[in-house]
């Protein structure tokens, strides 16, 4: 028995850190908020040179040949920066499926109806009646969706009159894409809601009001210690989850469900907190939270919502006997 | 931290915690009661479960973790929650002796000197000495450093005399022992100039006075001490620094000795069978996704219980996320609770449906322990560092 991370897989998570801290400041979230594609000027350029966005491709195919469990972490490490990029949809999901070497891509899959940046990508995964389609931008029509998140770029995306489509997987792959997907989730929620507690005990610190920081009055500590246990276990979940997906654990679906469930509740109450201690400066569009918050109400039911997931476990731990 | 972290992940036991666990399966399935006994919170219960205690000491069960030659089994940590997982899951008798077992003696492991350790474990871990806490007082609860009871040295007898009275004292009316805090020296204020002293109760001086919990039993008692004279083999740990002392115990009370995973697993467990005994005519539908929630919760306890654990073999000190850990699981034993009295309906008034007892129970989990309004200034205080006032 042994639940912790390697040296690798932290030394992995710290070099991403590092290169996001530089890639993807504050600044650069808000910059994609009004540019034409949502997305980061070098970010993902970066990302790229890592080899993380091929993490999980075998070696033999160009990848890094990495599981969930070396990139779970990483996960969090784009959620912490709000990093507006596919991470999720490219290196979970698509590159897994169908290895490198098809540029960049997002991916439609599960009970999600939009396709995000499906724009600016190369392909798009896409679930069809049980099979993973690998579509070629070109081939697809679709439709702008205005999202809460300006870096979200959203679409419709039909894909019937695309002349070239490659079937890249079954029903199972079908579900272990959607896993996938559901679990960086999970993992980029509670990197978000790490990020809102982060600046929000900052804030409290420095904030004076009636002669003192605001941070010392017990109202504001108590909140902001909910959100803190609310993240103390929700990241067990999160990480076993990984740990089941990575050696196929024939529970792993209820596994993500469980963790999908916590992280979105965990950042959602992270969001809601973070804002209220914040006050009127958190209300501004002028501070950087509202950016980080909006992540969290775009991606907190993404991929299935929590009750979504508690059913799938409901049915699994209720139902069967 | 560095050793360990170059081995991979790994959630499945090995072959000889598998063994382990097997073995305490296979002694609770022929030892563990078939009858539920009365509640150990009474005086007849409490008796009853002291027979259950000396069964558990003569197969070594009582103690598992602690040296062999005080009646363990040098069971890893790991070894202990399978051990709690297993006890939970058939549903064994609570624990009298637990005060003792997981709250003093870890201090004694940590403070106490060796004729200390050789005179009071064994008796405890048999349940022929069983040891009540002497904290709080009329007007020193969750402010813990505000204690008056005294200790006056008493030089020509070579010991101390106690003088105060310690209340909402578990079990004080059956226990045979006492340790408490005691202000030692006068002139100190709060957390200094206080000592840890173990206190029989059958000292002259010392009246104990039972009473009434929310639950209807005679769980609590009031310790009064009148000259109570004790001499200097009675002080653990360092005279004037019984606060350190007292705040190891803390840490174990809080983290993860008191309330192990496997007893919620347990309860879990059961909320699981009692909705699919009577789920499907609940009222309300949201229930449904109120019971997968307290298993979700669960088992992430569980999962950060291993996350600790695995840190704890790294080297690493918990320290004060215990609190994390006393908030979340005591709230959830609510949670569970109110999912279960819900799902009974117009049922749950009833004290022998097997949920309203262990409710009133739940609900103290949040008050003792240091309360979580407390806690939760610990949390943002000492791990998010937030300015004290």
């Amino acid at each position: 028995m042994r639940f912790a991370f390697t040296t690798d897989q932290l030394a992995l998570r710290d070099a991403v850190r590092e290169m996001l801290a530089k890639e993807c400041p504050p600044s650069e979230v808000r910059s994609a908020w009004a540019n034409a594609n949502g997305r980061t000027a070098s970010a993902w350029d970066a990302l790229t040179g890592m080899g993380v966005l091929d993490a999980l491709v075998p070696e033999a195919a160009g990848g890094l040949g990495l599981n969930m469990l070396d990139l779970v972490l990483v996960c969090e490490e784009v959620g912490r920066v709000a990093l507006p990029e596919p991470f999720v949809e490219h290196a979970l999901v698509a590159a897994a499926v169908v290895g490198s070497g098809h540029g960049s891509m997002s991916a439609l899959v599960g009970p999600a109806a939009l396709g995000v940046y499906a724009d600016s990508v190369d392909a798009v995964l896409v679930e069809d009646d049980d099979r993973l389609l690998l579509v070629a931008r070109e081939g697809l029509v679709l439709e702008r969706q205005s999202s809460v998140d300006h870096t979200r770029h959203l679409f419709t995306v039909d894909w019937s009159s695309a002349e070239a489509t490659t079937e890249v997987g079954g029903p199972q792959e079908c579900a272990d894409a959607f896993d996938r997907a559901a679990l960086g989730n999970a993992a980029v929620l509670v990197g978000l809601a790490q990020h809102l507690l982060d600046v929000t005990v900052d804030y409290a610190a420095t904030r004076n009001q009636f002669g003192v920081p605001i941070g010392s009055f017990q109202a504001l500590k108590h909140k902001l210690a909910d959100v803190r246990i609310a993240l103390e276990f929700a990241r067990p979940l999160v990480y076993r989850a990984a740990h089941s997906v990575s050696i196929d654990d024939i529970d792993r679906s209820v596994h993500v469900s469980m963790c999908a469930a916590q992280a979105a509740d965990a950042a959602s109450l992270a969001a809601r907190h973070a804002l209220q201690c914040h006050g009127a400066i958190g209300y501004s569009d002028e501070s950087d939270l509202h950016m980080w918050m909006k992540r969290v109400w775009a991606l907190q039911r993404a991929y299935g919502d929590p009750a979504w997931h508690r059913e799938r476990v409901a049915r699994a731990i209720l139902d069967e006997d | 931290m560095v050793v360990g972290s170059l081995r991979r992940m790994d959630l499945s036991w090995s072959p000889t915690e598998v063994a382990f666990r097997n073995e305490a399966r296979a002694w609770l399935a022929e030892n563990v009661p078939s009858e539920k006994l009365p509640s150990g919170d009474t005086r007849d219960g409490f008796a009853l479960h002291l027979k259950w205690e000396q069964r558990l000491f003569d197969a070594r069960w009582s103690v598992v973790s602690w040296p062999e030659e005080y009646g363990g089994r040098n069971a890893t940590l790991w070894e202990w929650l399978i051990f709690e997982e297993e006890y939970h899951r058939v549903g064994a008798p609570q624990r009298v002796t637990q005060n003792g077992i997981f709250l003093l003696a870890p201090t004694l492991f940590e403070f106490g000197t060796q004729e200390q350790r050789d005179r009071y474990l064994q008796p405890m871990a048999s349940g022929l000495e069983t040891w009540c806490q002497g904290w709080s007082e009329p007007d020193a609860g969750s402010d813990l450093a505000g204690i008056r009871s005294t200790a006056v040295r008493d030089d020509a007898a070579a010991g101390w005399r106690l003088s105060g009275q310690k209340t909402w004292t578990t079990r004080g009316a059956f226990c045979t022992h006492m340790f408490g805090l005691f202000r030692s020296d006068p002139a100190a204020e709060r957390h200094a100039g206080l000592t840890y002293f173990l206190v029989p109760l059958n000292t002259p001086g010392v009246t104990v006075r039972g009473f009434g919990r929310l639950d209807g039993d005679e769980g609590f008692a009031e310790v009064f001490l009148d000259d109570v004279f004790v001499d200097d083999a009675m002080v653990l740990g360092e005279v004037n620094a019984g606060w350190k002392v007292a705040m190891a115990t803390t840490g174990s009370e809080r983290g993860l000795t008191l309330r192990s995973p496997g007893r919620f697993m347990a309860t879990a467990d059961r909320l699981v069978r009692l909705y699919r005994d009577i789920g499907a005519r609940a009222s309300d539908p949201a229930l449904r996704h109120a019971v997968v929630q307290a298993v979700i919760d669960v088992e992430a306890y569980r999962l950060q219980t291993l996350a600790t654990v695995t840190a704890i073999g790294d080297g690493d000190n918990p320290g004060a996320t215990s609190s994390l850990t006393k908030v979340f699981w005591s709230e959830l034993d609510v949670r569970m609770h109110d999912t279960a009295l819900a799902l009974l309906g117009t049922a749950a008034e009833l004290e022998d449906n097997g949920w309203m007892k262990d409710f009133q129970f739940a609900l103290s989990g949040p008050i003792y322990a240091g309360t979580n309004e407390v806690q939760r200034n610990v949390i943002a205080e000492r791990v998010l560092g937030m300015p004290r006032r």
